[in-house]
């Protein structure tokens, strides 16, 4: 017991000093603040969603709106800013009303299965919005879903980027992002 | 009227830097800089998918600080993980859009530390550490290393943190222009018509989580979202 203090003495000392060694630090058993609360700042899932749907009057509080609480918050602002972007919507691909559409993005998460494929979209109707893989053109699958129109052939000019893949090839291996430029 | 002079001197740097926006990165402004919250909460891209090396696992990934310049006088060789900053991963494993499980990144002295998967100890906007569940170590890559550094516990948790590539592509400069009405459509991509990649030769700082699917839930889908929280 009296060893304990001891130590426990010359820890605290070591602390209020603000010296703490090398060697002495592997022996604390956990030298990181895990103190504090921690308050929301930024929040995110589907791409692009609070840079194209929301105003500017609007970014910040989307960012700090919990999602469950994201449809009644914003899903008719998104509906509005959808046909005001494109006029002329009806369904998409997906065969979504503009209200349908709007619900789904308004709920800013990403819809992840456990079993099997994981991507945004890859052509496959059963595993539209699944996950998103790095490599998936979110962009063009929403600027389809926005402007293309019932059967994804309207406004072709508006439904792709014409940029399909990164600026450099992923690695197969974790972590399976490229290495920085 | 400071307000919208403030503005107008952000997109004055937006447009002579030629920098710009779009998946997440840099979304609104309270996570721009220039506040009393720091860039370095400002998440520009989330991932989730199977891992492709092992289908039993699934990864998360957040990227924050979009469009870092690369060599040694650029902003990435500047770029840290601000030590007041919480990653965090938020899993809803029963459809109600509320986190049932959050998986907590924090970095300090050049390390990071991940905690969870586990239940938080409340949800929504405020965070406490939950220190109960599984814990992984990592040391930060450094922008210089020549290969990445992870680690991985004995639940089979890998992880991973510091500098990569930019994964997102769009040509966000023509969207811009369509937006404006200065252009009626995207580049065709064709030689005469080149598409560009406004994201091309820029860096993020990422936070890359490999976790067993077994302690995310035990049904068919899980919801997934990011959030950066500050002290």
């Amino acid at each position: 017991m009296i060893r304990i203090n001891k130590i426990s003495a010359v820890f605290v000392v070591l602390l209020a000093i603000g010296v703490v060694s090398c060697d002495k630090k592997d022996n604390m058993t956990d030298s990181f603040d895990t103190s504090g609360t921690y308050t929301q700042n930024d929040q995110m899932a589907r791409p692009a969603v609070n840079t194209v749907f929301n105003s500017s009057a609007d970014k910040n509080s989307f960012n700090t709106t919990i999602p469950s609480a994201m449809n009644a918050a914003f899903q008719a602002k998104f509906q509005a800013r959808l046909l005001a972007l494109y006029p002329g919507y009806t369904t998409n691909a997906l065969t979504q009303t503009a209200a349908q559409l709007t619900t789904l993005l308004a709920t800013d998460v990403l819809n992840v299965k456990l079993n099997g494929t994981t991507t945004f979209y890859d052509g496959v109707p059963a595993n539209t919005l699944s996950g998103r893989a790095l490599a998936d053109d979110v962009i063009d699958v929403e600027l389809l879903l926005i402007f293309g129109g019932p059967t994804g052939t309207s406004n072709a000019a508006l439904t792709s980027d014409h940029v399909g893949a990164n600026d450099k090839a992923f690695p197969g291996t974790f972590p399976f992002l490229a290495a920085p430029f | 009227m400071k307000k919208r002079i403030l503005l107008g001197g952000l997109l004055g740097i937006v447009l002579i830097g030629g920098i710009v926006y779009a998946a997440d990165h840099i979304d609104a402004p309270a996570v721009t800089g220039g506040t009393t919250v720091s860039l370095g909460n400002d998440i520009t891209d989330i991932y989730a998918f199977q891992s492709p090396t092992d289908n039993t696992k699934m990864v998360f990934v957040m990227n924050t600080q979009g469009l870092l310049s690369p060599g040694s006088s650029g902003t990435t060789a500047s770029a840290s993980f601000p030590s007041n900053v919480m990653y965090e991963f938020n899993i809803d494993n029963t459809g109600d859009n509320v986190e049932d499980l959050v998986i907590q990144c924090l970095i300090q002295n050049g390390k990071m530390r991940v905690y969870g998967p586990v239940a938080p100890g409340t949800t929504g906007l405020t965070s406490t550490v939950k220190t109960s569940g599984p814990m992984t170590e990592v040391a930060v890559t450094s922008y210089s290393a020549a290969s990445p550094v992870s680690a991985t516990n004995t639940n089979g948790i890998r992880i991973f943190a510091g500098p990569r590539d930019d994964p997102f592509f769009f040509d966000l400069v023509r969207f811009k222009e369509i937006l404006a009405g200065t252009a009626g459509g995207f580049h065709a991509g064709t030689v005469g018509d080149p598409a560009t990649d406004s994201f091309k030769g820029t860096n993020v700082m990422s936070i890359v989580v490999e976790v067993p699917k077994t302690l995310l839930g035990s049904g068919a889908s899980i919801n997934v979202w990011g959030e950066t929280k500050s002290k």
